[in-house]
């Protein structure tokens, strides 16, 4: 029953050959698994947000799929937004806006923002505040998330045109 | 915080998976649909099967279509699908304003529709909106199909019709009438978090007044329910103030509670009077 299951999961381009248990979660083998120790994991039970990752074009949270149902996906972690020293939009206006203080919540607020903007880059004000409520964050209090989120938005649409 | 162990199988066809089901039930096997109730329910071990039949890859269960008079919705179909229009019907609008009440939108990325259906959980949006609207669930399994209607479906609290062998393959939604309207309203202390108290109505006007009237409650009993009383308390009444809240009161008169450790009989009752009033001003917007 505990039997191993061969895999390959693509991390940010990256082949990761694995073998995990089917009870395994995606949070857990791109952690523990796959070393990329930058998808946290708050709950382990979809409340918090902290593992949220983007699979296929995605954000979802990934303590809420197991490993085996992401092979041959493309998934994306915070490890992959920046590009080499040049921080990708969202990070920068993380940083510009204090949009963090511990960072524990901070990977997951990337990812479901970048996740949901690359979808709906014309997303309304309030729909994105919206999609912020989905992921906590105890430090913050939020409101540089927001101002932080918002710039970011402008910016990722100025690049689209 | 981990799930127990058990074994994957990965149908690709609806034979298949019906099969593995047949097979299986009887040994702890269970289908996994978007996983956003039950791996959190494996989470804490309070669910611990054995087996887990895994439709995320079964063709033809991706249906969202309709014929002009109800439209079908596969076992496939996440949450998110209804973040914009489906159908051209008012139905679609519904949908939509409904859907972006359901949990978060990456956990309405992989949850289904169906999923939500099977669940059963109480205050589940799709659950009041099947039920008030008097979807047909179709059900199958290896010893053929059935048609179950929504207001035999669901029974009491994450429980319904279906036996242990079936898969809720697709539901059937009724279309709307053109100049229907409809109005949705829903309590809770957190966004994202399950209703404490749910409402949809839908009605048509017709010399004035209302007519063919619809009004569900949810997350207030153990099932989503249509409460005749209320409706009975609006068609032939012009729609307004006056007949939203005799409405709202002969639901909240109607409904039997579920008290939990928030929450005593009373004050659910008055939110459901809050809820139905707030849907039926909805329905004016
Ligand atoms: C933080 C959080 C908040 C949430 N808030 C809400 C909310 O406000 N409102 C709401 O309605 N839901 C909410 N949910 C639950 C979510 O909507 C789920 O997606 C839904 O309840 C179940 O659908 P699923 O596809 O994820 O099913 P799964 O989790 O895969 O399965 C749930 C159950 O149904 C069975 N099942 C699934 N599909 C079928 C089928 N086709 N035939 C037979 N059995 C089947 C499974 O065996 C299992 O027992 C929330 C979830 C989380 C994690
Ligand atoms: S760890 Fe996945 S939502 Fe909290
Ligand atoms: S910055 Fe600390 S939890 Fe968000």
């Amino acid at each position: 029953m505990t039997e191993k299951i061969a895999l390959t999961l693509t991390i940010n381009g990256h082949a990761h050959a694995i073998a995990v248990e089917a009870r395994r979660t995606l949070a857990d083998a791109i952690r523990e698994d796959c070393g990329q120790t930058g998808t946290h994991i708050g709950c382990e039970h979809g409340i918090c947000g902290a593992c949220t990752v983007i699979v296929n074009g995605e954000p979802v949270r990934s303590c809420l799929m197991f490993a085996v149902q992401a092979e041959g996906k493309k998934i994306r972690t915070v490890e992959g937004l920046a590009d080499g020293d040049t921080l990708h939009a969202m990070q920068q206006a993380f940083m510009d806006h204090h949009g963090l203080q511990c960072g524990f919540c901070t990977p997951g607020f990337l990812m479901l923002a970048v996740g949901v903007l690359e979808r709906e880059p014309d997303i309304s004000d309030g729909d994105l505040l919206d999609v912020l409520s989905s992921n906590l964050c105890r430090c913050t209090g939020y409101q540089n998330i927001i101002k932080a989120v918002r710039a970011a938005a402008a910016e990722m649409r100025k690049r689209c045109v | 915080m981990k799930p127990a162990p058990f074994v994957r199988h990965v149908p690709r066809t609806l034979q298949q998976a019906l099969a593995m089901l047949s097979q299986l039930a009887g040994q702890d096997g269970r289908i996994l649909a978007g996983g956003q109730s039950l791996v959190p329910i494996m989470a804490f071990r309070l669910a611990k099967p054995a087996h887990l039949i895994d439709i995320n890859e079964v063709e033809g269960l991706d249906r969202l279509d309709s014929d002009g008079k109800a439209l079908t919705i596969g076992a496939r179909v996440r949450h998110a699908a209804f973040h914009g229009p489906v159908v051209d019907n008012p139905l679609a609008a519904l949908l939509t304003y409904v859907a972006r009440h359901i949990a978060h939108y990456p956990i309405r990325m992989r949850g289904t529709f169906c999923g939500s259906l099977a669940h059963a959980d109480p205050a589940s949006e799709w659950c009041l909106t099947t039920a008030t609207l008097g979807a047909t669930m179709i059900a199958r399994s290896t010893r053929g199909t059935r048609e179950i209607a929504a207001k035999d479906f669901f029974d009491g609290i994450m429980s319904t019709a279906l036996a242990e062998d079936e898969l809720l393959a697709e539901v059937r939604l009724p279309l709307l009438a053109a100049d229907a309207k409809f109005g949705f309203n829903e309590f809770s202390r957190r966004a994202g978090d399950f209703a404490m108290a749910s409402s949809l109505v839908a009605y048509r006007v017709v010399d004035s007044k209302i007519a063919e009237a619809r009004v569900g409650v949810g997350g207030a009993e153990p099932s989503p329910r249509r409460i005749a009383e209320a409706e009975a308390a609006l068609n032939g009444q012009p729609p307004g103030d006056a007949a939203f809240r005799a409405a709202a009161l002969a639901a909240s008169d109607a409904v039997d509670p579920l008290e939990d450790h928030q929450t005593n009989a009373e004050y659910r009752r008055d939110l459901v009077r809050v809820v139905v009033r707030r849907a039926l001003e909805h329905s004016l917007q």
